[in-house]
């Protein structure tokens, strides 16, 4: 497995793309529950790098990245998916998307399949969206946004790709993609949360087989949101939303959840 | 007869252990706001140290520089004790470390023993062992006497009761004390628990200590209490055995500099632990027995994977920042270490037993950040996974599970096949049906609400001419 930094200095390469709209074909990278379940988020992010001028395609043959059988270390079950992926993406300078874990997964953990120059050339070309968007933030279309919105970083995002400063690393200054972002959203009011970066508790396949230990997680993740005045949760990772939206539901919380993209695209709200 | 080893081979199930802890919501909150406290305690002391990740850093290599000349370090730390008259023993396992320190209370004829906490003694279920030839063994940690009493493991590696109330530590008491139930105040539980230790430590035959560090250099080693129990094992009676984990060297005293600065800090985010403790050679007419551990270390230490986990400093900070502990509580775990040090270190001791651990985690990474080693946890929690499944121990439902899913998954019309039942399924049962407990999913959450079209058909629907 190569470490996040070694990853890093490659993509390092590509960090000129985002400024080039129009340059670089992107390739969107639609996940599997995302498709599924999410659709808006999805389309969001889609207009959203239209607006900011690249040319987008949705390669018609996706499905998934192989992380779900991964994560469970079943490199077995996951190499076909991983291979399929490669084989969707592999002609493409520039892959996006708006999911922190899938893209963690690609770029640090898709050893399963054969590590092809394909793979290799997939691997370290694939950008989470918050960190492509972050590269070219000042071309961000006005939005307004008026809410109360408490920001939660996925894990993966955070500690994987490098999004914030995790709140272990007390010396480091503080920083956060998303963050940034959201502060060029008119009347966006980010609030914060009492345990800055707690795990929600989803964790892939970890929010069925530890199922109690997962939704205390996430009824304690809401709770503090809901307490400090949040009125949407929002986050690059849909993953964490849906599981946190299943809780909120459940409990008939005033709350909402929201995909960052769909805040910086203006919607689609559902 | 160890109570822990009665249920040996069955694989342990933290889920549902962690399930009835969570149930219990005053144990379960009160244990995530207290060990929280500790994570948060570790923050603040680690912001008064400016050189803090260097520190780490600095740690991490004194670590990784004597676990690659172990051996050399192990001849060197045995010489210098010898030299200063202390006897060493070598046991490559639990059992043979037992029987080194029956053999040693034979000869003496010792009756009672006085031990402070050791994590490598209770890997060895030596306590348990030693009663079965009537030796009493008596914690003298508080914490880890209170967990005596209840017939428990410890549930942390620094805090050992933290999971219990203090109104179950005042139950506990009245049983065997014969406190006042009713009393849960903590100096009068203190004060009783200090009453009834004494005597013990007093007539004691002989002490046992572990140790947080072994020097090579001078052949001595250091333990580190709260309570200053150790001190008073080490000093009372005339005998000492001391058990001794072959990770636990350091080259030189210099070394410890670098250590203890990161000990206490990460533990329990104090600048030091209240007694640090050197001991290097017996008093006159006294005796010191150390005895060097394996029991699957060098195994581990064969492993390109794995061996770094033998860096650990036993600080505990790992599991007080782990979000899954926190709710699940460490008897959960139903193994000697718990937390996301226990996930990676138990299935080394057997992997069938403890295949379940590596699942009970997140990934969220939050443990490799705070080790004060750098031990890279959640990377090993991962790679865990692998060599589970890799070995076909994943439970059948979750092996099947993945194979369909993989088998889906790589096909484009298998995919969208797949997500249009999901979504059918969805739509047309009422909510009832879905959100019922024996879906794991829907005991605490409520399913997503079905898309009117997947993104893939609003694709084709919107810009299919293109
Ligand atoms: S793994 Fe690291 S954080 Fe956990 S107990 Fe060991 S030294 Fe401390």
């Amino acid at each position: 497995m190569a470490t996040v930094a070694e990853i890093l200095v490659e993509t390092l390469a590509l960090s000129g793309l985002a400024n080039e709209g129009g340059d670089v074909k992107i390739a969107l990278f639609v996940p599997c529950y995302v498709d599924a379940f999410f659709p808006e988020v999805a389309i969001a992010t889609l207009q959203l790098l239209e607006r900011l001028g690249h040319e987008v395609v949705v390669p018609p043959q996706q499905t998934c990245c192989g992380q779900p059988m991964a994560n469970s270390g079943d490199q077995a079950a996951s190499a076909a998916t991983e291979a399929h992926f490669v084989d969707t993406f592999k002609s493409y300078d520039l892959i996006v998307g708006p999911s922190g874990s899938c893209v963690h997964h690609v770029r640090l953990h898709l050893d399963a399949c054969e590590q092809t120059p394909e793979a290799a050339h997939v691997r370290k070309s694939i950008r989470e969206l918050i960190e492509f968007l972050h590269e070219d933030i000042k071309s961000l279309p006005p939005i307004d946004f008026k809410h109360k919105v408490g920001l939660h970083n996925g894990c993966t995002a955070l500690r994987g790709l490098g999004h914030a400063r995790p709140s272990e690393r007390v010396h480091e200054p503080d920083f956060s993609k998303a963050r940034d972002l959201l502060t060029h959203v008119g009347g966006l009011e980010i609030i914060q949360s009492d345990r800055v970066d707690e795990c929600c508790g989803f964790g892939g396949s970890f929010c069925v087989t530890d199922e109690a230990v997962s939704s205390k997680m996430g009824q304690d993740r809401v709770a503090d949101f809901e307490r400090n005045g949040a009125e949407y949760i929002a986050s690059a990772d849909n993953s964490c939303l849906m599981h946190m939206k299943g809780i909120i539901d459940r409990e008939k919380r005033p709350l909402k959840i929201v995909h960052i993209a769909q805040i910086l695209n203006g919607g689609p709200f559902a | 007869m160890n109570l822990f080893n009665v249920l040996t081979d069955r694989p342990v199930d933290p889920e549902s252990a962690a399930a009835k802890f969570i149930a219990d919501t005053k144990h379960e909150e009160t244990h995530d706001r207290l060990v929280w406290g500790m994570r948060m305690h570790r923050d603040e002391a680690a912001r008064q140290i400016p050189g803090w990740e260097e520190l780490r850093e600095l740690a991490s290599q004194i670590k990784e520089h004597t676990l690659t000349h172990l051996d050399q370090y192990l001849e060197q730390f045995e010489q210098n004790a010898i030299a200063h008259g202390v006897h060493v023993h070598w046991a490559l396992d639990a059992a043979e470390h037992n029987d080194i320190v029956l053999s040693i209370f034979q000869k003496h004829n010792v009756k009672r023993v006085i031990k402070s906490k050791s994590m490598l003694q209770e890997e060895c279920g030596m306590a348990a062992a030693l009663e079965t030839q009537g030796i009493e063994v008596r914690e003298s940690d508080l914490g880890e006497r209170i967990q005596q009493l209840a017939h428990e493991r410890p549930s942390h590696i620094v805090v050992p009761a933290i999971h219990q109330l203090r109104t179950d530590v005042a139950a506990l008491f009245a049983k065997n004390l014969a406190t006042d139930e009713q009393n849960s105040d903590p100096h009068y539980l203190t004060e009783a628990m200090r009453n009834d230790a004494r005597p013990a430590l007093l007539h004691a035959d002989a002490g046992m200590t572990g140790a947080n560090f072994a020097i090579a250099e001078t052949g001595g080693i250091v333990i580190c209490t709260n309570e200053g129990n150790a001190d008073i094992g080490v000093t009372v009676p005339d005998l000492q055995v001391c058990s001794i984990g072959i990770e636990k060297l350091v080259p030189r005293s210099a070394d410890l500099g670098v250590m203890l600065r990161l000990l206490s800090r990460s533990a329990l985010g104090t600048p030091m632990t209240q007694y640090t403790t050197h001991l290097h050679r017996p008093r006159p007419g006294t005796r010191i027995h150390f005895i060097l551990v394996d029991n699957k270390r060098s195994d581990r230490l064969a492993s390109p994977d794995f061996w770094h986990a033998l860096k650990c400093i036993r600080c505990g900070a790992c599991m007080n920042t782990c979000p899954v502990y926190r709710r699940s509580g460490g008897l959960s775990y139903q193994a000697t270490y718990s937390g996301p040090i226990g996930v990676i270190l138990d299935p080394g001791f057997d992997h069938t037993k403890y295949r379940e651990l590596p699942y009970h985690s997140t990934l969220c990474g939050s443990c490799s950040e705070v080790c004060p080693v750098r031990i890279d946890i959640a990377d090993q929690i991962y790679k865990w996974r692998r060599v589970i499944a890799d070995e076909g121990l994943l439970p059948l439902a979750k092996r099947a599970g993945m194979a369909v899913m993989g088998e889906t998954l790589s096909h484009t019309e298998a995919f969208h096949g797949a997500e249009a039942v999901a979504i059918k399924a969805i739509e047309q049962l009422p909510g009832v049906v879905f959100n019922n407990p024996l879906n794991p999913w829907t005991k605490h959450r409520d399913m997503p609400n079905p898309p009117k079209q997947t993104f893939h058909q609003w694709y084709q629907k919107n810009r299919g001419s293109e």
